[in-house]
């Protein structure tokens, strides 16, 4: 496969400015595999994702995982994945718990930051440390995407150079989980996000 | 009257109202946050100590678990 025929649908003015962009990716669950993959198949040239966990049957409801990959670490399972999909995004994945002392490392050179962490306390943290640390570059974050339908009160808000994709209301709770239309909606909603900021010049 | 602008809703503006006061004027009891005041972002220990003056824009972002 050659990159003119993988590219054959975009806007050749675009190509160039995705190609050229490198975008991290904390959390490689069910929003951080969503949004690889999207982001992937639009041609971002380098992604950097982090995760300290492995694949779990119950992640199989959501995550772009396949069920001969249960025990594998979640950032090589999804490298495997991606490489699959395209050779013309470059991988840097990083199976480690991210705290706010290795953030700024490991993400120092993206141009957009986005959060995908299961934990409500694992995304206060990394928003934080990034508005600490570089308040002048994007992060994209998403809160409240548990259950299934209500379409019409996702939305996306943005503050400052913090932008929220989400309900912001649904809460997580006993029969209220992640449900794959849902987290893979907000996924996207985020990656479409990160289009939108990476293109506002064109 | 003096006011706040609280994630874009018009607030009346006390004397040392810090940013606790706000979130239970607000009736917001969410438990993980993140706090901005005009653009600058305020941790939970700077709470108490962060007393807003008129005409402040505040935002307060609740992050719920899942993902």
């Amino acid at each position: 496969m050659n990159k003119k025929d993988f590219f054959s649908q975009h806007d050749p003015k675009i190509v160039p400015v995705l190609q050229k962009a490198v975008i991290g990716i904390a959390g490689a669950g069910g929003l951080g595999s969503n949004i690889a993959v999207s982001l992937v198949r639009a041609g971002i040239g380098k992604l950097i994702v982090a995760d300290f966990d492995k694949i779990e049957p119950s992640n199989l409801n959501r995550q772009q995982f396949f069920s001969d990959q249960i025990g594998m670490p979640k950032v090589i399972a999804l490298l495997e994945n991606l490489n699959k999909i395209s050779p013309f995004t470059k991988y840097q994945v990083h199976e480690i718990k991210l705290h706010k002392d290795n953030i700024p490392y490991i993400y120092k050179d993206v141009d957009i930051m986005v959060e995908a962490f299961d934990k409500a306390e694992m995304k206060t943290m990394l928003i934080e440390t990034w508005l600490t640390n570089f308040p002048d570059m994007p992060i994209i974050a998403a809160s409240g995407l548990s259950g299934w339908g209500k379409n019409e009160i996702l939305h996306s808000r943005k503050i400052d150079n913090l932008y929220i994709c989400g309900d912001e209301e649904t809460e997580l709770q006993t029969g209220i989980s992640p449900m794959a239309p849902r987290v893979g909606i907000v996924a996207n909603m985020q990656a479409n996000l990160v289009l939108e900021l990476l293109l506002r010049e064109i | 009257m003096k006011t706040i602008t609280v994630n874009e809703i018009s607030l009346k503006w006390e004397e040392n109202m810090n940013i606790n006061v706000i979130l239970k004027r607000m009736n917001y009891t969410f438990r993980m946050l993140v706090v901005k005041v005009d653009g600058k972002l305020i941790k939970k220990h700077e709470y108490e100590s962060t007393v807003v003056s008129p005409g402040s824009d505040v935002k307060v972002i609740h992050l719920i678990s899942g993902g």
